[in-house]
């Protein structure tokens, strides 16, 4: 086979902890050919990143590749020597990961480190590489390409430092591309931008590229063939289309079904009852910029308001409005009809126990030096007055209706937790206070489909069984699907629509919720190819925001 | 051809030696990846690393070499050697000691320390022994003026010292050895608990600089850069003087003044961290959870904030207490610091300081600055030891 470009066999790898070395990778093989995307999904701990990495012959910090080859064009990477490594990597393979703002280093130009291989590798000039670079952001539809590499990496956006670095990437025209999850940190409406840019410079220049992620209808786009992994191990490997119709084993089938969870319709609001939260013409700023403009709402006792809109639209302002963490210059809170305090400092104590947050990154969230025990028993000792026994019998009550094993969690640190149980402790943390109202701050993308999926499901049950009311601040549409009643789409700073999820969903909407729904991949692989061949490249994302 | 032409024929044969051991290292091994991917910088190390260990062992060969009654120029390199090799066994054998008994959690500590930080802590533990149970260990008293004076050590007669003073004598007759004693007493004390209140004083301000913000944070943290501003040893000696003044006055020991002093001007240092650090843990969520609940501010600076600190203050608590205690030597040998008849290190050094120069004709002559010096820099060097390993294990959790 002569168009066989990586080939990876019985590849095992090892990471040390406790000073013993445990497999992470117990023996994958992989096939690549010329100008093949190879999609890599899983859960986090799955290895994908960990293969992705190996793919280049590069293992991080404390692990090493026990065992197997990774021959990429007739040489050995896992023997191959430091020198031949640096001849390849950069020139031939090169590496897109999934937080471009880290990996740009802030002291240099954009054009200055995308110059750097090319120089390095005696592919080009640095006047050719250059010119060279201006063309690739003209091809990834970067605004203004002849002068954005000039600029510093905090001078651009998010999308665009992301495109930025696929075009470094194939600055020495590789063989192949590892893209580490390139999309994941991104809102949907770069995120669409990002993909269609990356999918045609591939195919364009007929480079192999190994996708990694963890969302499917991403992978969907982007592969030609896709591999499920689970824990090291591979689960299935088939070509897209194969792979989304009929996939074969039950834990890929569990990955696809988990798009299908959504709630039953609860009955419309009695005209008249009094709402828990009514957020009333608020309006707040951060120093001299205003960031909210007249935004009101209100959340009804036993139900699920969605607060939906891009980094920047203002959504997590709200709340911290609502919490009294930023009074609101103009406007009023009310609280089961009673005007709140602005600044959480004057609240009583029963105004601050009925309204509960959950956090998005259960990491920040959790005192990593406080037992479960210790996070759950406070706010039961701080607002019940329970100690001793009968504060344990509380915290083991609370630990199990999130489904956790009180005599098995109840002493360990929050290190000692996956990142979904972390976020279940959270919300037993919220409801130890015996709350009316929970804000959820995007409490599920920090987490994988599956155990998002989780977290969902229990919430809604925890509101079914203790009658909560929830303000669900998010950007996934499809976390909006499963677990609203309502949604509110905020935009710059203001509500542009509001009403049933129902209602939502269907048309005719607001443009830019138009444009929000229909930029979130769907399962099928054409959905990004109808979709640009319907409105055209340039009328997608953000430049379609742009627009209007 | 002058002495720093020798030492570039030296560099340039060195790195001959460095080309040539890769080489033959790639041939013998069949081009291993040890030496394959080997640069020329860390073979040229390696090589050198092995000319520094041979000159040691020369050195070493030649104290042993001349018979000791004659000026030995490597009389105090032989010395150092073994005292390294003989602490060095110590440590390895109480590292293996502390991985053999105790409970789960310290055997598992000790199995994860490097030799170095056990080598540290067994300083530590000797010098916390030797202070605590000085009144037992020590032959005579600190202050004890016996009738010889100027007793060289060495306890051989012949050469002008006397078995009952191992260590001999001072210009005044007092017995050096048990000054050394009394001095871990004195000054590692004193050292500690000066160190402990400028930790009480600057981290608590620091945190609550960080939790409130405001006037509060910008007066306290104004008031420390002008405190810092100021070199600190002639700061403390400026106080010092003034409060030498003041303690017979108030009738209060000067010894208590030195110890506020010193901990306010060294607050300065531990505030600015404190600070810093707290202020990373502010932000935090759950230091906002916490805040929405209602807590009050005892709870959030002990509870929520103080846990997540510790790694780093200790970790400064090491340095701090290094700085602290040469000070009170530096100030001790300048005259103002622990005063006589108490023994001090500072002031062994400062008194003995002459016999320095008697190394040349009598080695053994020499040791009573030598050895008062050598404790504080032995200590010094513990701690940092421990320091560098608490640091790295506190880096390594937070992965």
């Amino acid at each position: 086979m002569t168009d066989q470009l990586l080939k990876i066999r019985g590849l095992k790898i090892e990471g040390r902890s406790d000073e013993t070395w445990n497999p992470i990778i117990n023996g994958v093989d992989l096939d690549l050919k010329k100008g093949e995307v190879l999609g890599l999904i899983g859960e986090s701990g799955a290895g994908k990143s960990t293969i992705g990495l190996a793919a280049m012959g590069f293992t991080r910090d404390g692990v090493r590749i026990s065992e197997g080859s990774v021959v990429f064009d007739g040489v050995d990477l896992v023997t191959a020597s430091a020198k031949v490594k640096r001849g390849l990597l950069g020139k031939r393979i090169a590496y897109v990961a999934q937080s471009a703002a880290a990996s740009f280093n802030p002291a240099h130009r954009i054009i200055d480190q995308h110059t750097e291989a090319p120089t390095q590798h005696h592919v080009m000039s640095r006047a050719e590489s250059t010119a060279d670079g201006i063309e690739l952001y003209r091809k990834l539809r970067l605004p203004d390409p002849e002068n954005i590499g000039f600029r510093y990496p905090h001078q651009v956006s998010g999308g665009q430092l992301q495109r930025a670095m696929t075009a470094m990437a194939m600055s020495c025209r590789p063989d192949l591309i590892i893209f580490d999850e390139p999309t994941t940190a991104l809102d949907v409406t770069t995120q669409i931008e990002v993909l269609a840019a990356i999918r045609e410079i591939v195919e364009e220049y007929d480079t192999a590229a190994i996708y990694i992620t963890h969302d499917l209808a991403v992978v969907a786009q982007m592969a030609d063939t896709i591999k499920v992994l689970l824990r090291g191990d591979e689960v299935e490997e088939a070509d897209t289309r194969t792979m989304l119709s009929a996939p074969t084993q039950d834990y890929t089938k569990s990955l696809w079904a988990v798009r299908s969870f959504e709630r039953p319709r609860k009955p419309a609001v009695v005209s008249g009852a009094v709402p828990v939260v009514s957020v009333r013409k608020i309006q707040a700023s951060y120093g001299k910029i205003k960031v909210l403009h007249d935004v009101s709402f209100d959340i009804h006792a036993g139900r699920t308001v969605a607060v939906v809109g891009e980094s920047g639209s203002g959504k997590s302002t709200v709340a911290r409005c609502i919490t009294g963490l930023l009074p609101p210059s103009v406007g009023e809170i009310a609280f089961d009809g009673d005007v709140l305090p602005g600044d959480y400092r004057k609240r009583p104590k029963d105004q601050l126990r009925q309204a509960q947050m959950i956090y998005q990154m259960a990491d920040t969230a959790l005192n990593p030096r406080k037992t479960i025990g210790q996070i759950i028993g406070r706010p039961v000792q701080f607002y019940t007055g329970l100690t001793g026994s009968d504060r344990r019998r509380r915290v083991d009550e609370l630990l199990n209706q999130i489904e956790l094993e009180p005599s098995e969690y109840f002493n360990r640190l929050p290190s000692e937790l996956s990142g979904g149980q972390k976020q279940r402790i959270g919300i037993a943390r919220a409801l130890a206070a015996e709350p009316k109202f929970i804000i959820c701050d995007e409490v599920t993308s920090a987490l994988d489909q599956l155990v998002a999926e989780g977290i969902l499901r229990l919430l809604a049950d925890l509101q079914d069984k203790l009658g909560l009311s929830y303000m669900f601040i998010t950007h996934d549409l499809a976390t909006v699907r499963a677990i609203a009643d309502e949604v509110v789409v905020m935009k710059e700073g203001r509500v542009v629509e509001q009403g049933e999820k129902t209602a939502m969903f269907l048309p005719p909407h607001h443009a830019y919720t138009d444009l929000l729904l229909s930029s979130v991949p769907e399962m099928d692989p054409d959905w990004l190819d109808n979709l640009l061949t319907e409105r055209g490249i340039d009328n997608i994302g953000d430049a379609a925001v742009d627009k209007m | 051809m002058t002495w720093w032409m020798w030492i570039i024929v030296a560099l340039v044969v060195m790195g001959g030696i460095a080309w040539a051991m890769r080489a033959v290292g790639q041939m013998a091994t069949g081009n291993a990846p040890a030496f394959r991917d080997m640069p020329f910088g860390v073979a040229y190390g390696y090589v050198i690393g092995v000319a520094f260990l041979a000159v040691v062992v020369w050195a070493y060969l030649q104290s042993m070499s001349a018979e000791t009654a004659v000026a030995n120029k490597f009389y105090f390199v032989g010395r150092a050697v073994e005292g390294v090799i003989m602490f060095s066994i110590a440590a390895y054998l109480f590292r293996m000691l502390g991985r053999a008994v105790g409970t789960y959690w310290t055997r598992k500590m000790f199995r994860s320390m490097p030799l170095t930080a056990a080598f540290g802590i067994l300083v530590m533990l000797i010098y916390a022994f030797v202070a605590i149970f000085a009144g037992l260990l020590a032959p005579y008293g600190q202050a004890e003026i016996l009738p010889f004076a100027n007793i060289v050590p060495g306890g051989n007669p012949a050469l002008g010292g006397d078995p009952n003073h191992i260590m001999g004598t001072d210009q005044i007759g007092r017995d050096i050895l048990s000054r050394l004693i009394y001095g871990a007493q004195n000054t590692v004390g004193i050292a500690f608990v000066t160190t402990l209140l400028a930790f009480f004083i600057g981290s608590s301000l620091g945190f609550l600089a960080a939790t409130l913000g405001g006037w509060l944070d910008q007066l306290l943290s104004r008031t420390v850069d002008v405190l810092m501003a100021i070199p600190s040893l002639i700061f403390a000696l400026l106080l010092m003087t003034i409060a030498s003044v003041w303690a017979p006055q108030l009738g209060i020991p000067l010894t208590y003044f030195m110890v506020l002093i010193i901990a306010v001007i060294d607050s300065t240092r531990v505030f600015r961290l404190a600070r810093a650090v707290g202020a990373n843990i502010v932000v935090m969520d759950y230091i906002e959870a916490a805040k929405l609940r209602g807590e009050g501010l005892g709870y959030l600076v002990f509870k929520e904030i103080l846990p997540n600190a510790t790694a780093p203050l200790l970790a400064e608590f090491g340095l701090r207490f290094c700085f602290v205690f040469l000070t009170i030597a530096a100030l001790s040998f300048l005259g103002v610091g622990i005063q006589p008849p108490l023994a001090d290190w500072g002031t062994m050094v400062r008194d003995s300081a002459a016999f320095i120069n008697y190394a040349a004709f009598a080695p053994t002559a020499a040791l009573p600055p030598l050895l008062a010096a050598g404790a504080i820099a032995l200590l010094t060097v513990g701690v940092n030891f421990v320091v560098d390993w608490m640091l790295q294990k506190t880096s390594g959790l937070k992965e």
